[in-house]
């Protein structure tokens, strides 16, 4: 056993990363498409995890309406994409504006609430995100409402349209590599360190000299580009959107991922997806337990294991000496 | 849209905010109240809230069957009161027991985190237990008006502004003139010090859930005889709006919910008459952003929302 623990750890961790990229690649084949459409699924709430993920736990800001940034990357590509202005931008050219239009969505949020910790953010961005959504069902002359936005158009690489369940997975992975780096980077960058000192005590990192509203405003901006990726995906693979797609709900499950899987971990992100948008899938019979199960979790996991399921590294050592 | 401004319809409008203002005053009181002593925000309040509903509509219910509400309303209608403040607080003490208490000292994200969670599991047993259905309250109070001129205000109104303010008032004079209530300020000005004067401070955190708890209870039941219908999700709105209100009066602050309550109500009653009805509840979600930001501690002041 000894021996072959001590194996493992001569292995380099590229070789596993690259034998799990080989997996992820190889997974649409084996499993074929109705599971290929589900991992989609969870490739997108992956995503906005890893997004959720630089909000919530490197800088320790607990925001509730996260979903709202989702729903303005998604109307945001669907108004220019679709029949309903008549309009066509290619996906390509409009996937960086619904990331500026998300960041903008964030910092605009960001401003009001820089003030306030805790508890007032969470309830104040829970309240921004229904006040989006009730906008999204009620602006009918711009969102058609609760009808919807239909017939979105589909991103084209050349003349290779990506329309099929094997063809949005590799796209949504190419997307969670990218999303997972730059959380990586981030988390491992003078930006990163800040954000963690910030979350552990704002009025110590505020005297080390860390502009503390910067930093919160920069979370926020950079956790909302994320979810503005993801619902601009969301949007061209759905091909059509309702303001019922951007529920609170969506708000929780992405941070129940997140706590369940580890807070500021990406693998635990990771994980958390799988666990709590997959399982549901392979369980139908028990969908409407789902909710219930999340809830009793998060109280249970916050009591006995508030780092999650694979804590991130630097949370554990914290924790262990 | 321009609307039609009558007299009779600015007149119905302040009784109907009155009225709503009433119910949002008394959940307010239970966030106010948890917040004064532990500095949180109970997430589940809602929920609790919607139990006692549900408590009270069993209840009735059982009465309005068995031909008792028939014979003796005002009875039914007290011990539905009675049976929905029972239900809530022992779910409010429950809750504190369970998800709060264990994390009373670990970072602050936990116990928020944790009351989610709390929230969510409540709204998910209820609708296991009704499944899914709206549940409609038994009719009691003959929906009679009292009519004076332009002037004209149902038994409802009647009985759910006064039935609050009645709450209220007892809630004031338990917390200023009782030996419990002097307890629950000295743990909330500061938890040590009252521990070290003798006060059994995990005591006294329960009766405020319970307190608190049994407000919304009566809150509900109010609802429920007033819209008649009442489902599972009937907590979440009202949550977000009585947390408004609570932050409006100056969170912490018992006479400032009140006030913020009716004040809420109010705008929303009077809001509509401006705008689309569905924009209602971007009223309060708006008025709550305003307010933190710029006077963060409310209109008649208590705890700054930075200490949060």
């Amino acid at each position: 056993m000894q021996q072959i623990r001590s194996i493992w750890r001569v292995i380099p961790p590229k070789v596993f990363l690259g034998v799990g990229l080989l997996f992820l690649l190889a997974l649409p084949p084996m499993v074929g498409n109705y599971w290929a459409q589900v991992l989609g699924d969870i490739g997108i709430y992956v995503m906005l995890g890893i997004g959720l993920n630089v909000v919530v736990g490197f800088a320790g800001l607990l925001d509730l309406g996260y979903v709202a940034f989702y729903a303005i990357g998604a109307y945001g590509y669907a108004l220019v994409a679709s029949p309903q202005f008549g309009i066509h931008i290619p996906f390509w050219f409009m996937l960086p504006g619904c990331v500026a239009l998300a960041a903008l969505g964030g910092t605009l949020l960001g401003i009001p609430v820089l003030r306030m910790r805790g508890d007032y953010l969470a309830i104040v961005t829970l309240g921004f995100g229904e006040i989006i959504r009730i906008l999204l069902n009620n602006l009918d002359p711009i969102t058609n409402g609760p009808r919807g936005l239909l017939r979105i158009d589909a991103p084209t690489i050349g003349d290779f349209a990506i329309n099929s369940p094997f063809r949005w997975y590799y796209m949504i992975l190419a997307g969670i590599f990218l999303s997972a780096f730059i959380a990586d980077r981030l988390n491992n960058s003078r930006i990163g360190r800040a954000w963690i000192a910030m979350r552990e005590d704002q009025d110590a990192a505020a005297v080390m000299g860390i502009n503390i509203l910067k930093y919160k405003l920069l979370a926020f901006t950079i956790g909302a580009s994320f979810a503005g990726i993801g619902g601009a995906i969301f949007a061209a693979r759905q091909g059509s959107i309702f303001p019922e797609n951007f529920s609170l709900m969506v708000s929780i499950n992405v941070l129940c991922l997140i706590i369940i899987g580890g807070m500021g971990s990406i693998p635990g992100v990771i994980l958390g997806a799988v666990v709590l948008i997959g399982f549901p899938e392979l369980l139908r019979e028990v969908q409407q337990y789902r909710m219930l199960v999340f809830g009793g979790l998060l109280v249970v996991m916050m009591i006995f294991r508030p780092t999650g399921l694979i804590p991130s590294a630097r949370r554990k050592l914290e924790l262990e000496t | 849209m321009p609307y039609f401004l009558t007299p009779e319809v600015i007149i119905a409008q302040i009784l109907n905010g009155l009225t709503i203002g009433g119910i949002y005053a008394l959940i307010a009181l239970g966030y106010t109240l948890v917040y004064g002593v532990l500095f949180m925000i109970n997430f589940a309040h809602g929920e609790i809230y919607m139990f006692g509903s549900f408590g009270g509509f069993a209840v009735l219910t059982y009465f309005v069957n068995t031909g008792f509400a028939k014979s003796h309303p005002a009875l039914s209608i007290l011990g539905a009161f009675l049976a929905a403040m029972v239900v809530s607080s022992l779910l409010g003490a429950l809750l504190e027991r369970i998800a709060y208490r264990p994390l009373r000292y670990a970072p602050r994200l936990a116990p928020l985190i944790s009351a989610i969670g709390a929230s969510i599991f409540l709204q998910n047993v209820m609708m296991l237990i009704i499944e899914a259905r709206m549940q409609v309250y038994p009719d009691v109070i003959p929906e009679n008006f009292l009519e004076y001129g332009w002037f004209s205000i149902s038994y409802f109104q009647i009985f759910i502004i006064l039935g609050s303010i009645f709450l209220m008032v007892a809630l004031y004079l338990f917390i200023r003139r009782t030996k419990t209530g002097k307890a629950m300020r000295a743990v909330a000005e500061d938890k040590e010090a009252a521990f070290l004067v003798g006060i059994d401070v995990n005591g006294i955190i329960m009766i405020t859930f319970i307190i608190g708890s049994a407000l919304a209870a009566a809150a509900g039941v109010m609802v429920g005889m007033y819209y008649t219908q009442i489902n599972h999700m009937m907590g979440f709105i009202p949550g977000i709006k009585a947390f408004t209100a609570a932050v409006l009066g100056g969170i912490g602050n018992v006479p400032g919910a009140m006030l913020g309550g009716f004040f809420l109500g109010l705008t929303e009653a009077l809001g509509v008459l401006f705008m689309p009805a569905e924009y209602k509840d971007v009223i309060a979600f708006s008025l709550l952003v305003l307010v933190l930001i710029f006077r963060p501690k409310g209109i008649l002041g208590e705890v700054v929302s930075e200490r949060a």
